[in-house]
């Protein structure tokens, strides 16, 4: 076994270890937490997948920004309040163990039995080098520009919406 | 391939080092003697009441809105000042001015955030 | 590959709303009476895109890297967006002030959307949809909100955001099985992967899930739920602008996607899910809408009935059907905004005055309205020469062309439903005496959007050949 199978498998387990408990805590800010370890340990995953702007944008935007939200939506919602969904409506539960189950199976379909596209040896050593930050950056930056622009004025919008939605006082 | 990382891991164990080092040696050096008075809850010197899980105000949630947007819009700049140089050598001028109409959709929307007192602490 | 100058002109209508929206938001910022210049200038903006598409409609260009169409059928779609809005802004102008609503925010909101369905109905790349999906969307849900005092406008915005999510949950999931399968988002790639046949099930299970998140989109049955609370909590403007402009972008999108697929791919498995969408909102809109009694609830009933009749002509999979959901989406947006229009225009300063029961009378209060608001119930009911008729002849016609009867009949069927409630309100307005007589803030400006929506629902049903026509020969 290579170092990068030791640390993938590490970093798999912490994964999947911090999942479990974020969704058995009682207490939804501990959940929250959890899920910041289970955003830090995919990082390491996506680093090792050679998936460098990924693993780097999980970091600052999910494990950083994303959940400075959660809490503060954690916080202006009555967390007490909101336990007793699950005691009320049990079926909700096989549902969600349902969807669980459905997704689990088709991942496993799609890693061990699925043959994407004909990917020869060569391929795969070009595909490796598609996740870097360089690479990235030469392909938003050259044919996905409007895009970019786009989500621009996405994110203008989504500034406007947040002042005028949510501004105590709004002039 | 991973040796690369390697100063990078040597961050992250330092910090987790010093993090759980300082946590374990208050425990470890330090006495303890509880007793009933210090174990209770301190609030200014009165009884507490009521719970501690409060609402909080909505001013809060505009923040970290505001926060994670600005900080989408970061992401984008990151892989554009990476690639700058290369890609300014093939195509010039249009590398810089792509980023700057995204630069002025962006700043259109904080200074409209600052007009508003979006940043304003109410 | 950086795109050139000559590759933003090919796509200049997008471009000229974005720098609408920039210009807007500076103005709101350092220019003191921008409440009063914003709304004429969104209007500008809007009629000068809509001259501009309509003009430069013949040239046909593919650009930057068949991420975006411009030109055809694309300016077509643009012109029914852009023009619709500055009826919307017109039908808006004195109901924002008598609702006290952020005013030059709600105008720059509309751009938005606005810049986003065209980004939708240019798009020939999944990236470009979502893009384009989030930034209508995002607009959609602030807007269902902005009338902040109001309870009802605050759940309205809440309930659309947390299906609107969950419809974009959706569509992403089923991005990301056509990307997997076929390793390309674009639509060009995609309909060469059916036609090889490709790792056609997880393709097809893509699409599938695109559809059902689409379907939340257009609100049609069994995906629309959220439809009747958002139309009625939303400001009456919204509820004219999110239903019309908004389902035209999401009907582009699923024709640009379906229509390749059906003819060139010759790939036939959507018809019955499409059929079976169709036929379940037509009967269930126009049936639950009999029962309602609240203007703005029976016309968001009549809106998923609507998206029926028009996924009718998609189900086809020909383009006459194609042609004909264009020229519905066309009529509907002008007749659907004249309907909106009245009642914002009678909606009192609270929710007041939208109640069926408030209508008794109304020919002898205000004859004008009510007679245009009766050419607008003809219309909605699909009675000839109106352009209500003409987009649902055409939607039929290309049903029974590709054997699809029973749908035609299902849809005739329900047509004659519809005209109940329809004529209800007619009914109401010439025939029952009401003893309360309502108050109406008059307005000009809505009355000049209402009177401009009535002449083009009258056009273009008195010229539907020429119409269709335009469309055929650039669907083709």
């Amino acid at each position: 076994m290579t170092l990068e199978i030791i640390l993938f498998i590490l970093f798999a387990l912490i994964g999947a270890a911090s999942g479990v408990l974020m969704i058995t805590r009682k207490n939804p800010v501990m959940s929250a937490l959890f899920l910041i370890l289970n955003f830090a340990a995919l990082a390491g995953v996506y680093l090792l997948l050679n998936a460098q702007f990924i693993a780097v944008v999980q970091i600052i935007v999910y494990a950083g920004a994303i959940m400075v939200l959660f809490l503060f939506v954690i916080m202006l919602l009555r967390p007490d309040a909101e336990i007793s969904i699950l005691r009320t409506n049990p079926l909700l539960k096989y549902v969600a163990i349902g969807v669980g189950v459905l997704v689990f199976a088709q991942l496993i379909y799609l890693i061990f039995f699925f043959k994407p596209l004909n990917i020869t040896p060569s391929d795969v050593a070009e595909r490796i080098q598609i996740g870097t930050v360089e690479n990235i950056g030469t392909e938003i930056y050259t044919k996905y520009i409007i895009p970019v622009q786009v989500a621009g004025f996405l994110l203008l919008s989504a500034t406007i919406g947040a002042l005028v939605l949510a501004k105590k006082k709004f002039e | 391939m991973i040796e690369q990382y390697i100063p990078l891991f040597l961050v992250l164990a330092t910090a987790v080092l010093i993090a759980v080092g300082i946590v374990a040696s208050s425990t470890l050096i330090g006495p303890q003697r509880p007793n009933d008075e210090k174990k209770s809850t301190y609030e200014s010197g009165v009884k507490p009441f009521g719970s501690a899980k409060e609402r909080i105000s909505i001013k809060y949630y505009v923040v970290a809105m505001l926060f994670i947007i600005f900080d989408l819009e970061v992401i984008f700049v990151y892989p554009w000042a990476v690639q700058f140089k290369s890609l300014y050598s093939v195509f010039g001028i249009p590398v810089f001015t792509t980023m700057l109409v995204f630069l002025v959709i962006f700043e259109i929307g904080y200074l409209y955030a600052y007009k508003k007192g979006g940043f304003n602490w109410e | 590959m950086i795109p050139s100058l000559q590759d933003l002109f090919n796509i200049l209508p997008p471009v000229i709303i974005g720098a609408g929206i920039l210009i807007a938001l500076t103005l709101e910022m350092f220019v003191k009476p921008a409440k009063k210049i914003i709304p004429h200038f969104a209007f500008l903006v809007f009629l000068f895109t809509a001259y501009y598409s309509l003009m430069t409609m013949d040239k046909e260009t593919y650009s930057l890297n068949t991420l975006m169409s411009g030109g055809g059928l694309t300016n077509i779609l643009y012109f029914i967006f852009t023009f619709g809005s500055a009826i919307v802004v017109l039908i808006s102008y004195d109901f924002i002030r008598k609702k006290d609503i952020v005013s030059s925010e709600y105008y720059i909101l509309l751009m938005s959307a606005v810049l986003g369905m065209m980004i939708m109905a240019s798009a020939k790349d999944f990236l470009m949809v979502f893009l384009g999906l989030e930034q209508m969307s995002v607009c959609f849900y602030i807007l269902a909100g902005i009338n902040r005092r109001n309870l009802l406008s605050n759940e309205a915005s809440l309930k659309y955001f947390l299906l609107g999510a969950f419809a974009t949950g959706f569509i992403v999931y089923g991005i990301a099985f056509i990307y997997g399968a076929s390793g390309s988002l674009s639509y060009l790639v995609i309909t060469n992967a059916i036609v090889t046949g490709q790792n056609i099930t997880f393709l097809t299970i893509g699409l599938l899930l695109f559809i059902i998140g689409f379907s939340f989109k257009i609100a049609a049955f069994p995906f629309h739920m959220w439809v009747p609370d958002v139309y009625q909590g939303a400001p009456t403007t919204v509820s004219a602008f999110m239903s019309t402009t908004g389902k035209t972008a999401a009907f582009a999108v699923l024709i640009a996607l379906l229509l390749p697929l059906f003819t060139v791919g010759n790939y036939q498995i959507f018809g019955p899910v499409l059929s079976l969408l169709a036929a379940l909102s037509m009967i269930y809109g126009s049936i639950v809408a009999i029962a309602q009694k609240d203007i703005k609830r029976m016309l968001a009933y009549s809106s998923i009935a609507h998206a029926g009749y028009m996924l009718i002509g998609i189900a086809a999979g020909i383009p006459a059907g194609s042609a004909g959901v264009i020229y519905y989406l066309l009529a509907y947006t002008f007749m659907n905004i004249g309907a909106f229009g009245i009642v914002a225009y009678l909606e009192g300063v609270e929710e007041t005055n939208l109640h069926i029961e408030d209508y008794a009378g109304l020919a002898n209060q205000k004859p004008v309205l009510a007679a245009l608001l009766s050419l607008f119930m003809f219309a909605l009911a699909g009675i000839p020469p109106l352009a209500g008729f003409f987009g649902k002849y055409y939607v039929f016609v290309a049903a029974i062309k590709a054997g699809l009867v029973w749908l035609a009949l299902v849809g005739i069927v329900s047509s004659a439903i519809s005209v109940y409630f329809y004529l209800r309100l007619v009914v109401y307005m010439y025939f029952r005496e009401n003893s309360k007589t309502i108050t109406v803030f008059d307005s000009s400006y809505s009355m000049l959007g209402i009177i401009i929506a009535a002449l083009l629902v009258i056009i273009v049903g008195v010229f539907p050949n020429t119409v269709v026509e335009l469309i055929t020969h650039f669907i083709s």
